[in-house]
């Protein structure tokens, strides 16, 4: 036989039910308000990009993405985003194992001042470089006596790129050597090995896809930058213009094809970039996804 | 056995420390400190009254306002849904929640041109939608809410991330503890769940507030050139170079490279603060 429920339970029971449905309630509420915000930031101009791919279709896209110029374009990305991967990602991985592993003064300022480029618009940073590069700069005007051009030229847009992208492999990788690997260095040091093949053999590995991570972000910077790389370049058709310039250009000169059509290329590349970022996030053992 | 055998202090430097130290010191000076010495250099040559006037020329000073206010928008609507997107993903199950989750990172794997060339194609004059808002008086394109619009895009990922990996790993006994002791839910969210995330929520919202601050490629797409209109201050500096106008940019560059600054030292600071915090629970 079961026992009669005392009312004083029952009345608490339901009220409880009460509560739980009307969280229920509100739970959807909250994720109804969050999927519509989202829809209409994110997704709404994603659906946007690619219905017009549609309505232009794919020969008027192809033929402007075909010419010289936009080639060319393209190429100067590759180019800058290469140099600018492989400078951070080496000295990147220097100032971390630095940062990790050496103790000096002002090392603190020092992992601030890293973290700079994070902050600095990019029109700053490129101005900045306008300043130092500039016929009347420190640098400047040494390069004008030897002849070297690095503003409004292809070294300037690679430096600007470079300085953009200098926090990303270092402050990715920095917390994970903070971690851990210091003891295994150190025992592999008293097995008997070189730091080179410490560095290989035990950091490498505990760092790579932290590494990865790093390089991913740096590589969908560096290809879409484009205050910096604008200020420095002077964006010279065939000469000094990347794809985002080119995009801008394009868009500047009412050519809404030619500017769509690279918008749409970088648009595809930048969920390639995604699948990476997430990839390598989930790899190097992230909180999340 | 005398102990004759001395091992290394761990302290001690190995060699090639010191080169390594070098090639950073080096690597840091000549990209990061050299140029920033140089534009500061710069802005303080023509002397401080100088470039007072530079900041404070009515379309400049019209640009640092807009700029600071769009800003300022950032900070409110990122707190609000940056936060609430963050809750969303991480407490509650719901369809396609995986996509939305990867689709949040969106906004930094974009270039920015592109997200101001997708916001003309469907608020430009050119779409339907633009026509349609036109005829009711609201313009979008070249004026502050595609600015906002531009903005809110390219930093919605700051806020989200930041609060994602505090609240999973959030211990849920305290709110349930709150829940039993009949706490309504906002007061648990208020007195329990916002003091855990606040160093975080602050962290994604300084983040976003200093990336608003200094975006450009969006923003000269959806916003033009237009003085006293759309033009923020990235935008006005952009221009004044490309006038060849180097004094009158140096000005409101100081205001965008101090405020940069000063958004970074706050940002150290939270992180001590939560560290402390962190230390102390």
């Amino acid at each position: 036989m079961k026992p009669t429920p005392d009312p004083v339970d029952i009345e608490v029971i339901t009220l409880w039910d009460k509560r739980v449905r009307r969280e229920k309630l509100g739970k959807w509420i909250i994720i109804g308000l969050v999927f519509l915000w989202f829809a209409f930031l994110v997704l709404f101009p994603l659906y946007g990009i690619f219905r017009e791919a549609g309505e232009e279709g794919l020969k008027t896209i192809f033929s402007s993405l075909k010419t010289a110029d936009s080639i060319h374009a393209f190429y100067l990305t590759f180019i800058t985003t290469l140099v600018a991967v492989i400078l951070n990602t080496v000295f990147g991985v220097i100032m971390a194992i630095v940062f990790a592993r050496q103790k000096f003064k002002g090392k603190l300022l020092l992992e601030s001042i890293v973290d700079m480029p994070f902050a600095i618009s990019p029109i700053v940073a490129g101005f900045m470089f306008v300043v130092l590069f500039g016929p009347e700069g420190w640098i400047g005007s040494w390069f004008e006596s030897m002849n070297i051009k690095i503003l409004y030229a292809i070294p300037g847009m690679m430096i600007a790129t470079v300085f953009i992208t200098i926090p990303f492999v270092a402050r990715e990788i920095l917390p994970i050597l903070r971690e851990f690997g210091r003891e295994e260095e150190e025992a592999a040091a008293t097995l008997g090995a070189s730091r080179w093949q410490a560095f290989w053999r035990v950091t490498l590995p505990s760092i790579k896809w932290g590494l990865a991570y790093g390089v991913t972000l740096t590589i969908a910077r560096s290809i879409g930058e484009f205050g910096a790389v604008l200020v420095v370049s002077g964006s010279i058709i065939n000469m000094t213009q990347t794809a985002t310039l080119r995009i801008h250009d394009q868009f500047m000169n009412f050519n809404y094809p030619g500017a769509f059509s690279a918008a749409l290329v970088l648009a595809v590349f930048s969920f390639v970039i995604l699948l990476f970022i997430q990839y390598a996030y989930k790899k190097k053992g992230g909180p999340l996804l | 056995m005398s102990s004759k055998i001395r091992y290394k202090s761990p302290r001690a430097l190995k060699p090639g420390d010191i080169t390594l130290r070098s090639i950073s010191f080096v690597y840091i000076g000549f990209l990061i400190i050299l140029p920033i010495i140089a534009v500061i250099s710069g802005m303080f040559k023509g002397g401080l009254a100088n470039l007072w006037k530079q900041i404070t020329l009515p379309q400049a000073l019209f640009s640092l306002k807009l700029t600071f206010i769009c800003a300022l928008a950032i900070v409110v609507i990122n707190v609000i849904t940056g936060t609430a997107t963050a809750w969303v993903l991480v407490r509650y199950k719901f369809p396609l929640k995986n996509l939305i989750n990867a689709l949040v990172d969106i906004p930094f794997a974009i270039p920015t041109v592109v997200t101001g060339i997708m916001l003309v194609l469907l608020y430009g004059p050119r779409s339907s939608i633009g026509t349609f808002l036109n005829k009711q008086g609201i313009e979008v394109i070249y004026a502050k809410p595609g600015i906002i619009l531009a903005l809110a895009f390219v930093t919605f990922p700051f806020v989200v991330r930041a609060v994602q990996p505090v609240l999973m790993e959030m211990d849920k006994d305290m709110e349930e503890a709150a829940r039993t002791l009949g706490a309504s839910r906002f007061t648990i969210f208020r007195r329990v769940v916002l003091p855990t995330l606040l160093p975080a929520i602050l962290t994604g919202t300084a983040l976003s507030f200093s990336r608003a601050l200094g975006e450009f490629g969006s923003v000269v797409i959806v916003a033009g050139n237009i003085p006293f209109k759309s033009q923020v201050s990235s935008v006005y500096i952009y221009g004044e170079i490309e006038s060849a106008n180097t004094q009158g940019a140096l000005g409101t560059a100081m205001v965008l490279l101090v405020s940069s600054l000063l958004i970074l030292i706050v940002l150290n600071v939270i992180q001590r603060w939560s560290n402390k915090y962190e230390a102390h629970s």
